[in-house]
């Protein structure tokens, strides 16, 4: 962010460029794409509807990007959704007021990201094995909550963060800025983003340098299930019902996607949190494309496939140095086996 | 004692504690029918989960398997039913493809140097679509060759059944443990598992190796979807969500170290098993709901994933304390 803004407008010109190619093509496919209109006192139209849709995985990748950059990854953040969008839905049922049930529900969010945090800081698992476990459990707790059905409400309280608009913004939009806000100053106005990277880079060299590694990792992971648990919410708002075998299913791959798109890198260190943002757009714009074109939305996980596969070949090559050294080192390897 | 084994032995505690807890509650579990039926309900999850093994002895993870197994039984119901190809030459063209798969996830994985979870997540991803793809719909399977499959099976003494799927697994389970303990291509495995860097300098074919594991992987979940179709008669491409982690949680609760290096194919089954004693014991029960296999399965998972840390400290700090004296 301190940078200056032409490096950096440079630097994200292939995802704001396949941005654009996306807009433009679902222009194609429906040419009412860019229109915005006023209406009931809120805004519609489809570019809003790729925000307010995207607003959940654009919240889910930014806690994503902050445990990616430290080296890790988060796979129960689907699990944590459809936990805490389940005590949410089930406390409000159940009589208690609004907000108890959100504070509740963010802070069974913040219970599961520590755990997962304890596991990865002070017993040193690998982070896909220790998020592992949630992913597993975490469904069957959800289930233990709604006891098995899909808990539906009509609480007008609720419902306003799926659905509800301040000032003509829906409420996704605005808690996806102002988190996003809130969270690129906390990390770039401080040294906080700073240390994250570190561990991401050198975990031991960070420690040796007198950084509190543990404590960080645990926030990280704390953090990135307080997002998750706000996207629970907000997916559970959205729909009137806590699901908990379908709310979030697979959402943890569209924030790891998001924030790969974005281009932090799987093997921790350097991240940007807009492009992680940018990178949910992207896919958010891809869904609401096929949707309006009338292709079955079922091609839509080819595309992501083939989106994922072509990332990592550009990531890869450049990383390797290109097709040169790829070759090169093709040509080392049959030398040295014959 | 060989703490390598402490988890294996710990599984097979477990299973036994498990089963004999079952029995006080439930005598009529003591049966044939029972176990027959756990080898039967299991199948598809033991085959897939034997792939798994190898490639987590390797030091991977394949997400795929789950859309693989849909994918195998799509495309059969697609061939059989709509094409009117004979099952034996529909099995063929599925092992091909998924083998294929895999195969092609393997080269990915070991030269682009992606991590294995985001290639086989981008896999899982392209297996489902192309279920969607070929049909939403559930197809039926009702082909003689078909039927007279499932009706091959050996009665056992008390009504049992050992059915042909339920052999076919602990075929699959023996061929497995000749493959990790008795063949250069499982010692390779196990030393990539071990150190990649050291299996290389010792002369290990990594790629090879690497490419052979997620073929097998593909392989062996191709097969888990031709016994899934013979088990349900039917394709679906919703089918088999998240079995990939009900592999992984088998292969860990096994005794299998998630870093790869450690583990047997034997300890696996059992992890098959307990999983199955679990819902048998809900079915048995009445009134517990399906959802607890999840969380017992979560708890084991962190369990056994607790005590292989644990043994993985101690044997580290045993190496690092002089020896001799």
């Amino acid at each position: 962010m301190k940078n200056m803004f032409i490096p950096a407008a440079a630097r994200a010109a292939p995802q704001l460029g396949s941005l654009a190619l996306i807009l433009f093509l679902n222009y194609l496919a429906f040419p009412g794409f860019f229109e915005i209109r006023f209406q009931d006192g809120r805004l519609y139209g489809s570019l809003v509807d790729v925000l307010n849709r995207g607003a959940p995985i654009i919240i889910l990748a930014i806690g994503m990007t902050a445990v990616i950059a430290s080296r890790g990854v988060d796979l129960s953040v689907g699990a944590v959704m459809a936990v805490s969008g389940a005590l949410a839905a089930t406390m409000t049922v159940a009589g208690y007021p609004v907000p108890v049930a959100v504070i509740a529900a963010i802070g069974v969010g913040l219970l599961c990201g520590l755990w997962n945090g304890v596991l990865v800081a002070y017993f040193d698992l690998q982070p896909i094995v220790a998020t592992l476990i949630l992913m597993v459990t975490g469904r069957g707790i959800a289930q233990l909550i709604t006891e098995g059905s899909i808990v539906t409400f009509n609480e007008p309280g609720l419902i306003f963060f799926g659905s509800g608009a301040i000032l003509g913004i829906p409420v996704p939009i605005l808690i996806a800025a102002c988190l996003l806000a809130v969270t690129i100053v906390l990390v770039r106005r401080t040294a906080l983003g700073l240390l994250i990277e570190s561990i991401g880079v050198n975990r031991s060299a960070s420690s040796y340098a007198g950084l509190n590694s543990k404590l960080l990792l645990l926030v990280i992971y704390g953090f990135c299930g307080v997002c998750a648990a706000l996207a629970g919410i907000i997916i559970a708002a959205d729909i009137r019902g806590a699901d908990a075998n379908n709310a979030g299913l697979w959402l943890e791959l569209d924030a790891i996607l998001a924030v790969v798109i974005g281009g932090t890198s799987l093997f921790g260190g350097r991240f940007s949190l807009i492009m992680s943002a940018i990178g949910a757009i992207i896919i958010q714009a891809m869904n609401t494309g096929i949707l309006l074109s009338g292709f079955p939305p079922e091609y839509n996980l080819i595309l992501k496939a083939l989106v994922i596969i072509v990332i990592l070949l550009a990531q890869s090559f450049s990383s390797l140095g290109g097709w040169a050294f790829l070759k090169g080192e093709f040509r080392a390897k049959g030398t040295r086996q014959q | 004692m060989n703490t390598r084994l402490l988890p294996l032995y710990a599984t097979l505690l477990i299973c036994l504690i498990a089963y004999a807890a079952c029995l006080i509650q439930f005598p009529a579990m003591f049966s044939t029918r029972v176990a027959g039926n756990l080898l039967t309900d299991n199948a598809f999850l033991g085959i897939a989960a034997v792939g798994m093994t190898f490639v987590i002895l390797s030091g991977g993870i394949d997400l795929s398997v789950g859309s693989v197994i849909a994918f195998t039984g799509v495309l059969l119901a697609v061939l059989i039913t709509q094409h009117g190809v004979h099952p034996l030459v529909a099995f063929a063209v599925a092992l091909a493809i998924t083998t294929a798969f895999g195969a092609a996830m393997g080269i990915i994985i070991h030269y682009l140097q992606v991590p294995a979870f985001i290639v086989t997540l981008a896999g899982m991803f392209l297996a489902r679509g192309m279920c969607f793809v070929m049909t939403t719909d559930s197809i039926p399977i009702d082909h003689p060759f078909y039927a007279a499959l499932q009706g091959v099976f050996y009665r056992l003494p008390g009504g049992g059944r050992l059915t042909f799927i339920g052999c076919l697994m602990v075929a699959v389970f023996v061929v497995g443990m000749i493959i990790a303990h008795f063949s250069k291509f499982g010692s390779y495995i196990y030393a990539i598992g071990g150190n990649r860097s050291s299996a290389e300098l010792m002369g290990v074919p990594v790629a090879r190796t690497t490419i052979g594991i997620y073929a097998m992987s593909g392989f062996l979940s191709g097969l888990s979807g031709i016994v899934f179709s013979l088990y349900t008669s039917a394709g679906y491409s919703l089918a088999t969500v998240g079995v990939e982690l009900d592999a992984i949680a088998a292969v860990v609760i096994g005794g299998t170290l998630l870093t790869g290096g450690v583990g047997y194919v034997a300890g696996t089954f059992v992890g098959v098993i307990i999983q199955g004693l679990i819902q048998t014991y809900i079915v048995f029960d009445g009134t517990l709901s399906s959802w607890w296999t999840k969380i017992v399965v979560g708890v084991l998972l962190f369990s056994f994933i607790g005590l292989q840390r644990v043994l993985v400290v101690l044997s580290l700090r045993r190496s690092a304390a002089p020896t001799g004296g």
